[in-house]
């Protein structure tokens, strides 16, 4: 494709965008009156206001002439994009609703481009085609601007899950108890590992208590990095006992032929508890008052 | 050169690492150490490491050794004061120094050795009677 044509061809675009913006405007946002407008989600005057300054962003990068996205004058315009897929990922749109936001300009841009082209028939086809790309291209920019928001909120999710889900509670003097809740990966145990040995030495405790109530399942890596914190624990001199294990998870452990006969184990909390009560010394006494 | 002092308390030894080790102190250590708990007769070894920031596979099994050592010559070796990062890095490493007795802090070690001293005090009194 020679320079002259592309020309000529964003010259078509570039004079209809200029020339009918109201028009595209109005067809434009009764195009997208359908399902997928979500209007449960967002103003009309919003959508509104988003659509217009679309048209004129895109009409600047039009007349830069140039059909590369990643260039300079279309800048602005992949700003905008990205700035709606950003808020539509989160007020709730699917990729699809985002999508359709810029693919429905297509149908009234395409009608005036006819309009005006006239019987031209190649000349049609090439401004539609042209026209077509670019719309495309933008339409995916906007739908990878969706995706890396969705993620960004996946990943700011879990690791706040990360910190809300390693707390190590101080149970008697001497006595530290870690309730471990959800699945245990190599990278949580690490942060657990940390908070836990950490925990030991500034409160000087004796007897660590790794509560697996809430975890799920115990394959053999989970068994594996339980090990590893106990070991850690005894190498600095605390004791540690694993309670909370549920008949399911015993029989598990037993037929994967993990070994944990070197690690003391409770069924529950409280039976952890009273047998590191015992190992610091403390003996609990029943006082019974008689009326 | 460089050494590690090794103090005697009562019965026991006292054995205070406070510089990096490299591995010919840890070397001049295990010989120091063995040659003084023939001489003194000692019943237990006390190794505080609370100023032990570095470990490498190679001290992480000199401890291993002195243990081991020290058992041969009828005394108990009980490490003290370990520090997590330390701790993280021996089990990373697949050493959990099975035959070392550990605690929290000197005081506790201490007590870990009287206790089993006196354990062992006691059985032979059993015997005797």
């Amino acid at each position: 494709m020679s320079k002259g044509v592309q020309n000529s061809q964003s010259t078509g675009l570039h004079d209809v965008l200029s020339g009918h913006e109201a028009a595209i405007l109005d067809d434009w946002i009764r195009e997208m009156s359908g399902e997928t407008r979500r209007s449960d989600l967002m103003k009309d005057s919003e959508l509104r206001a988003q659509c217009s300054r679309f048209l004129a962003l895109l009409r600047q990068g039009v007349a830069s002439g140039s059909s590369d996205l990643e260039s300079a004058a279309w800048q602005p315009a992949r700003e905008q994009l990205a700035d709606v897929s950003r808020t539509r990922a989160q007020q709730g749109f699917t990729p699809t609703e985002t999508a359709t936001f810029v693919f429905s300009v297509k149908k009234p841009l395409f009608t005036l481009l006819r309009e005006q082209t006239g019987n031209d028939a190649d000349a049609l086809a090439a401004q539609l085609w042209m026209t077509s790309e670019l719309i495309d291209s933008l339409g995916l920019y906007t739908t990878e601007m969706f995706l890396k928001t969705r993620e960004e909120i996946i990943r700011r999710q879990q690791e706040e899950m990360l910190e809300l889900s390693t707390p190590v509670v101080k149970l008697w003097d001497g006595i530290l108890a870690l309730p471990v809740i959800g699945t245990l990966d190599s990278a949580r145990t690490q942060i657990v590992m940390e908070a836990l040995l950490e925990n030991i030495v500034k409160t000087n405790s004796r007897v660590a208590i790794i509560d697996i109530t809430g975890v799920p399942t115990v394959d053999t890596v989970v068994a594996q990095h339980l090990l590893k914190t106990v070991t850690a624990a005894r190498l600095m001199g605390a004791d540690c006992i694993i309670s909370g294990v549920r008949p399911q998870i015993a029989q598990t452990i037993v037929h994967l032929g993990i070994n944990l006969l070197d690690v003391t184990t409770k069924a529950t909390l409280s039976d952890a508890f009273a047998l590191a009560l015992q190992r610091t010394g403390v003996t609990l006494e029943h006082s019974l008052k008689v009326a | 050169m460089e050494k590690i002092p090794i103090l005697r308390m009562g019965e026991f030894l006292l054995v205070t690492i406070q510089v990096d080790m490299h591995d010919r102190l840890a070397m001049t250590l295990q010989e120091d150490l063995t040659s003084r708990i023939s001489e003194t007769a000692a019943r237990g070894v006390l190794i505080d490491i609370s100023s032990l920031e570095i470990v490498d596979s190679f001290i992480g099994r000199m401890l291993g050794n002195i243990a081991a050592m020290s058992r041969v010559l009828d005394a108990q070796t009980v490490v003290v004061g370990m520090q997590p990062a330390v701790a993280i890095t021996l089990v990373e490493l697949g050493m959990s120094l099975p035959g070392v007795r550990t605690a929290l802090n000197v005081d506790a070690g201490m007590e870990l050795l009287k206790q089993s001293l006196n354990g062992h005090k006691a059985k032979k009194n059993v015997r005797r009677t």
